[in-house]
């Protein structure tokens, strides 16, 4: 497809995009009218910059479905994104979104070469985030035999790698390193699995993980990107050049804006990632904010796709962490932390990786007038906040507790994250 | 008898414990007896000081964690076999010892600190043993 052809095809679904959710959703008919916009003001790419951005605060504010365009009884599966202090949000699909998701995900597949010989493991989670059933209908599309192994059970997966014959793998970049090292202690080799290629993604990475992951598994690594308010993995995939991800823009329009000034920014600039669904009917969304730092690469690629690549994520625009593939917001560890008293409402959250495995400590310090003398009682207020923390965050955080006075204040915006990682 | 003991959240970092003393020796007050408890990465220090009220104040001044707690200070015989029949007598009404300390202060007498399950029922036992 040339270039001419992709940004007539964009414009056309655009146009068709605006028209539903101006009629079917609310909250986007009073956003336009707002700024003076009818669908027919909608006509090429070019318009987008007239329309309004989304965030995920919207979602938040919205929740459960008020951003869904398609009645309910067209909707035939729901996903749902950890929620921050307060609502998760909640994507609805069409039967015929999933068709999309499924062939968008197989599309990557097949850039890395899988076939229908091939028996692929999918170690991202199935159930409301989107990783797991994201990937698996795409193996299954392609024919290749989806094992879902899913994630948490490290040596059934390895035995199954082996067993199966398994050829290739979808995981977080940290957890296929875990596995790696798993091996030793299972007393497999690298020459007991034979992995062919792997789809890394849900978590930010960089080239040495890759030669790591890759020298350590004997496979081709390559990167994977989705996120759950556009669809999920299959957003964007590496080739085999390995230079930039290609977005499957003909379904998700991608623009690079300005945090800050939210005006559009050229090829190759850095700057906030954006994206306007083109044939979603479930949910679409316009000018959706990611959050996700990186730039576009315009032009052909050596592998011959015309459509435009995205560069390795080099940040995010807000404070969300990603850790071991989740995301955390410090907003939902503050907000534990202050609803218990025995806390000083000052926090510091420390994230490194050990052993590749990424590591969330919780610091927060005991009120001046408000511990026990108990060691016990200490030790359950410990355990009752990382209970807390781990019900609230879905992943599990060492707790430290810290004298009081000993976090850093800082006047203005506190810096409250100590990342240790580095991945950027 | 009860008596009011300080108890200090200690963070397992060297220093911390200094600084604590440190500031009770700059306000003059002087340590009587203490204990601490530990875990791996948190202490809880236990004092009784000559002037409870300053010690308070001064440490919560530094920025220290501190609070008050009742125990129950009792004196023994300095010889074999006091104790355990104190904590015997306890033992039979069913009272459960939290945590103790002890310093002897003479050849003949030992002081001892109790923290009891139930401080009425302790203070009650000791003083039909004629201790507290």
């Amino acid at each position: 497809m040339s270039r001419d052809e992709m940004t007539a095809l964009q414009g056309e679904r655009l146009h068709k995009t605006v028209e539903t959710v101006y009629h079917n959703v609310p909250f986007y008919r009073h956003r336009m009218q707002e700024l003076d916009l009818t669908p027919d003001d909608i006509r090429t790419v070019e318009d987008i910059v007239k329309l309004p951005f989304t965030t995920k605060q919207d979602l938040r504010d919205n929740y459960p479905t008020g951003l869904q365009s398609a009645a309910q009884s067209e909707i035939v599966r729901y996903h749902a994104s950890s929620g921050t202090t307060g609502n998760p949000t909640v994507v609805g699909y069409t039967r015929r979104d999933l068709e999309i998701w499924k062939e968008v995900a197989a599309r990557c597949l097949t850039a890395y070469g899988v076939t229908k010989d091939d028996v692929f493991s999918v170690g991202y989670g199935y159930g409301l985030f989107t990783g797991g059933l994201g990937v698996h209908y795409g193996v299954e599309y392609i024919g290749a035999s989806a094992v879902p192994t899913s994630t948490g059970n490290t040596e059934k997966h390895l035995r199954l790698l082996r067993d199966l014959k398994v050829t290739g793998i979808a995981c977080t970049p940290s957890y296929a390193l875990y596995l790696a090292e798993a091996m030793d202690k299972y007393g497999m080799t690298r020459d007991d699995i034979c992995l062919k290629v792997g789809a890394f993604g849900a978590e930010p990475w960089t080239e040495n993980m890759r030669k790591e992951i890759e020298g350590r598994l004997g496979l081709q690594a390559y990167n994977i990107y989705g996120l759950s308010e556009i669809m999920g993995p299959g957003v964007s995939y590496e080739c085999e050049c390995k230079h930039g991800s290609h977005i499957s823009e003909d379904h998700f329009y991608p623009e690079i804006i300005d945090p800050d000034t939210l005006q559009p920014l050229g090829a190759g600039k850095t700057g906030e990632l954006v994206f306007t669904t083109l044939t979603k009917t479930g949910m679409p969304l316009l000018r959706y904010r990611t959050k996700d730092l990186t730039s576009l690469i315009d032009g052909e690629c050596e592998c011959g796709r015309t459509n435009v690549r995205m560069t390795r994520i080099l940040g995010r625009s807000d404070d969300m962490l990603i850790i071991r593939g989740i995301n955390v917001f410090p907003s939902q560890v503050e907000s534990v932390i202050l609803d218990m008293p025995e806390f000083e409402p000052v926090y510091m959250l420390v994230v490194d990786r050990v052993n590749n495995l990424d590591t969330l400590q919780v610091q927060v310090e005991v009120r001046k007038d408000f511990f026990c003398d108990e060691v016990g009682m200490m030790l359950q207020l410990r355990k009752r906040l990382a209970d807390k923390l781990k019900s609230i965050l879905s992943i599990s955080a060492d707790v430290k507790l810290m004298e009081p006075n000993s976090i850093p204040r800082s006047e203005g915006k506190s810096v409250r994250i100590h990342d240790k990682r580095k991945l950027y | 008898m009860t008596i009011k003991q300080i108890s200090v959240f200690l963070e397992n970092k060297s220093g911390r414990l200094n600084h604590v003393t440190k500031v009770l020796a700059d306000a003059g007050i002087n340590l009587d007896a203490f204990c601490i408890a530990e875990t791996t990465d948190f202490g809880l220090l236990r004092l009784i000081v000559s002037d409870v009220d300053k010690a308070v104040e001064v440490l919560r001044k530094a920025d220290v964690a501190v609070i008050l707690t009742d125990v129950v200070c009792m004196e023994c015989g300095n010889t074999p076999g006091s104790l355990a029949a104190i904590l015997a007598a306890l033992a039979e009404r069913g009272i459960f010892i939290e945590y103790m300390y002890a310093f002897s202060q003479a050849e003949t007498t030992a002081k001892v600190i109790i923290r009891p399950n139930d401080l009425k029922a302790c203070t009650q036992v000791l003083s039909e043993l004629e201790l507290a």
